[in-house]
């Protein structure tokens, strides 16, 4: 009992860590007055380019900067659009997500031949889990040595860096002159300006941060969880984040604990799988795979608790003249 | 943002065409990027959806599913909402019409099931319409957000009633049993056998012709009633609409109820006339290429028909490209399609201030050269 509840413990930090990352990124643009549909497309690309970085030049370290880039590169397109052009957010996220589907699919068949996906990565080319000091040792510990060995230890990189991202993009939201701006263009941008700050600066600002975060979300899924890309491997975890994000009401901390929530629902749906369950028999999967978006429209219509985004999102700013 | 400097026929005609024009000139260079010469894959398709009778069958069969669905968005945007659950109201439609075919093709023949299977695929798409709508309405929460979560529950829902519930005995794909021949739609070619002309076998079928009619009646709808009216009142000024005694909630409730009904007829094309049994994913993104159509065409069933002519005639060509060159597939048109919604949606003002510039100087420059003459 214990160890299955450590294994899917275990299973859900590996699931969840790509969700915080994406999730942690629509905090970064939401709270800046951005819709963030795009958190799909934007991994999506990244995860391409990670892996066919890594294929290509051997370095899983490259693949990671590459996947930044190009997550950028969307973010400043998102921007572009809705900042510079104050165009529809939620239409230049469609767009986004749109080419994302499109264009990862067909460099991958063009560059590697294998159909849209590239090479499979050997052991070398991604980010392989780590042994923290000691885990060996207390492996056999009764209790601790398990948690200890199996859950905390034997992660990749980038989960502990997702985990570390967290109190991070806290202080730089919540301590730093930067993150209050950033609050205030997403709910007074008019109060922002006539502080003498670029509504439009702060959020292009908080739009690249975003692409970072997304970037390594998608280097996570082709060079971490997997061992390559495949069309359309990001399957709605950029929404399931976005749903996390209004879960955790926009906040690091709950959104956190929104993500880790979510992810051990589809570790437990992988577990739960045929199996038999007493009194209620067997749950079919998909009633666990679709408990996120249902409880964040629940949510959302204030049915449990209430989530209210910030005042000016979705709104492009138009300077007073 | 003042139309009164450009001529009418800049907005709706010109900017369209000129945005339209940087979607494909976009795409050209990702052409190129792999290795196609843009011009031979251009004339590829549109020889390959225009050029034959079949292949003109197969650009109006997809334009149908695009006219549904683009209608569905139109409205909705015509109220100022943004209807981006197209996907799963279509996918729940299409439900609607495969129950109904299931359950009835023994029993009727076509012409007493059609109006079943058409309020089963409007009820089903409404009803997954509606709680959004209702959420909207009166919990204030943020239809993009539940639309899209709707969604993917529609596609959960989906793949557990196609597994557990619909799957046939024995079998190993989760699809229905085919209906009885009596069920499915039309198929054009038959139709047109029935005036004595003949035509290539197509998928094309009667649900064009419903598509059609829908065209008509959103028009008179958003037109020339009262509750279109109130829709577009709300589309422009919510707070107008609501002074002027519009019941907004009331509203919101009625257009997602349109909107969602016109999304579900897909199911008409798709299930009861393309695939004839119900499976897996037959809606395959057209709901979000509503999106497309309608930024196109500028939420005008004018401008909605044109437009879903454009992108069946980019579907069908695009998949005949895959035959030409082997660098490319399907998924090139996703490609051409987020840049057709990127440029005529998301930048769609990008391009308003310099041509209002361009006609500006151009009256000027005719001004003086009047002036001149007159001098002289």
């Amino acid at each position: 009992m214990y160890e299955n509840l450590i294994l899917i413990l275990d299973a859900t930090l590996r699931v969840s860590a790509p969700l915080i990352l994406a999730a942690l990124a629509g905090l970064f643009s939401e709270r800046s007055g951005i819709v963030n549909i795009a958190l799909e497309g934007k991994m999506l690309s990244a995860a391409f380019a990670a892996a066919a970085t890594a294929s290509v030049t051997g370095n899983v370290w490259l693949g990671l900067l590459a996947a930044i880039g190009v997550s950028v590169c969307l973010s400043l397109i998102h921007g572009f659009a809705s900042i510079t052009h104050r165009g529809d957010q939620i239409v230049s996220g469609v767009a986004i997500n749109m080419l994302a589907v499109g264009l990862t699919v067909t460099l991958g068949r063009f560059w590697f031949g294998l159909g849209g996906q590239t090479p499979a990565l050997s052991d070398s080319e991604r980010f392989t889990p780590i042994t923290l000091p000691g885990a060996d040792a207390v492996a056999d510990v009764p209790v601790i040595g398990l948690l200890y060995s199996e859950l905390i230890s034997g992660h990749n990189i980038l989960v502990y860096l997702a985990l570390v991202m967290v109190p991070t993009v806290w202080w730089i939201v919540f301590r730093t002159r930067f993150g209050l701006r950033l609050r205030a263009a997403g709910e007074n941008p008019h109060a922002v300006d006539t502080a003498g700050i670029s509504v439009a600066w702060i959020r292009y600002r908080a739009l690249m941060c975003a692409g970072v975060l997304c970037g390594i979300a998608g280097a996570y899924l082709s060079t971490a969880h997997s061992a390559g890309f495949v069309a359309n491997m990001s399957a709605g975890k950029g929404f399931i984040a976005l749903a996390a994000l209004i879960f955790g009401k926009w906040k690091p901390v709950p959104v956190l604990f929104g993500c880790l929530l979510f992810g051990f629902l589809d570790a437990v749906a992988i577990r739960l799988q045929g199996a038999e369950l007493p009194i209620v028999g067997e749950i079919p999967v998909q009633a666990i795979e679709v408990l996120p978006y249902i409880l964040t429209v629940l949510l959302l219509a204030g049915f449990i608790g209430r989530a209210v985004g910030p005042k000016s999102i979705g709104v492009p700013y138009v300077k007073t003249r | 943002m003042n139309d009164s400097k450009t001529p009418a026929w800049v907005n709706v005609i010109l900017l369209p065409l000129v945005n339209i024009f940087f979607a494909f000139a976009f795409s050209a260079i990702i052409f190129v990027a792999v290795d196609v010469n843009p011009l031979e894959a251009a004339a590829v398709m549109i020889k390959g959806s225009l050029g034959y009778q079949e292949g003109v069958g197969y650009t109006l069969y997809y334009a149908t599913n695009f006219i549904f669905t683009g209608l569905a968005v139109a409205v909705a945007f015509s109220a100022g909402l943004f209807n981006i659950g197209g996907e799963g109201q279509a996918y729940l439609g299409g439900l609607g019409v495969g129950l109904a075919c299931l359950g009835l093709d023994h029993a009727l023949p076509f012409w007493a099931l059609l109006p079943i299977t058409m309020v089963a695929s409007m009820a089903f798409g409404a009803l997954w319409a509606l709680i959004p709508a209702y959420l909207q309405a009166y919990r204030g929460s943020h239809i993009v957000i539940t639309t899209i979560m709707f969604n993917f529950i529609a596609s959960a829902l989906m793949v557990y009633l196609m597994v557990n519930v619909l799957k046939l005995d024995g079998q190993m794909a989760p699809v229905s049993r085919v209906f009885e021949q009596s069920a499915i739609m039309p198929m054009f070619h038959e139709i047109a056998a029935w005036f004595g002309l003949s035509f290539s076998e197509s998928p094309m079928n009667l649900s064009f012709f419903i598509a059609l009619a829908c065209c008509v009646l959103v028009w008179i709808l958003l037109w020339r009633t009262r509750w279109g009216y109130a829709i577009r009142a709300m589309g422009s000024s919510p707070t107008a609409a609501e002074y002027g005694g519009i019941n907004h909630k009331k509203l919101v409730i009625i257009v997602m109820l349109i909107s969602g009904a016109l999304s579900g007829m897909l199911g008409l094309n798709e299930v009861q006339g393309y695939g004839q049994q119900l499976k897996l994913d037959f809606v395959a993104g057209y709901g979000f290429t509503g999106i497309a159509v309608c930024l196109i065409g500028r939420n005008h069933p004018v401008g909605i028909i044109l437009a879903s002519l454009l992108f069946g005639i980019l579907y069908q060509g695009g998949a005949e490209l895959a035959f030409d060159f082997p660098n490319i597939d399907r998924e090139m048109i996703q490609v051409v399609q987020a840049l057709v919604v990127l440029f005529s949606g998301a930048l769609a003002l990008m391009l308003v201030k310099p041509t209002e510039r361009l006609f500006v100087f151009w009256d000027r420059k005719k001004k003086s050269l009047g002036k001149a003459e007159a001098e002289a």
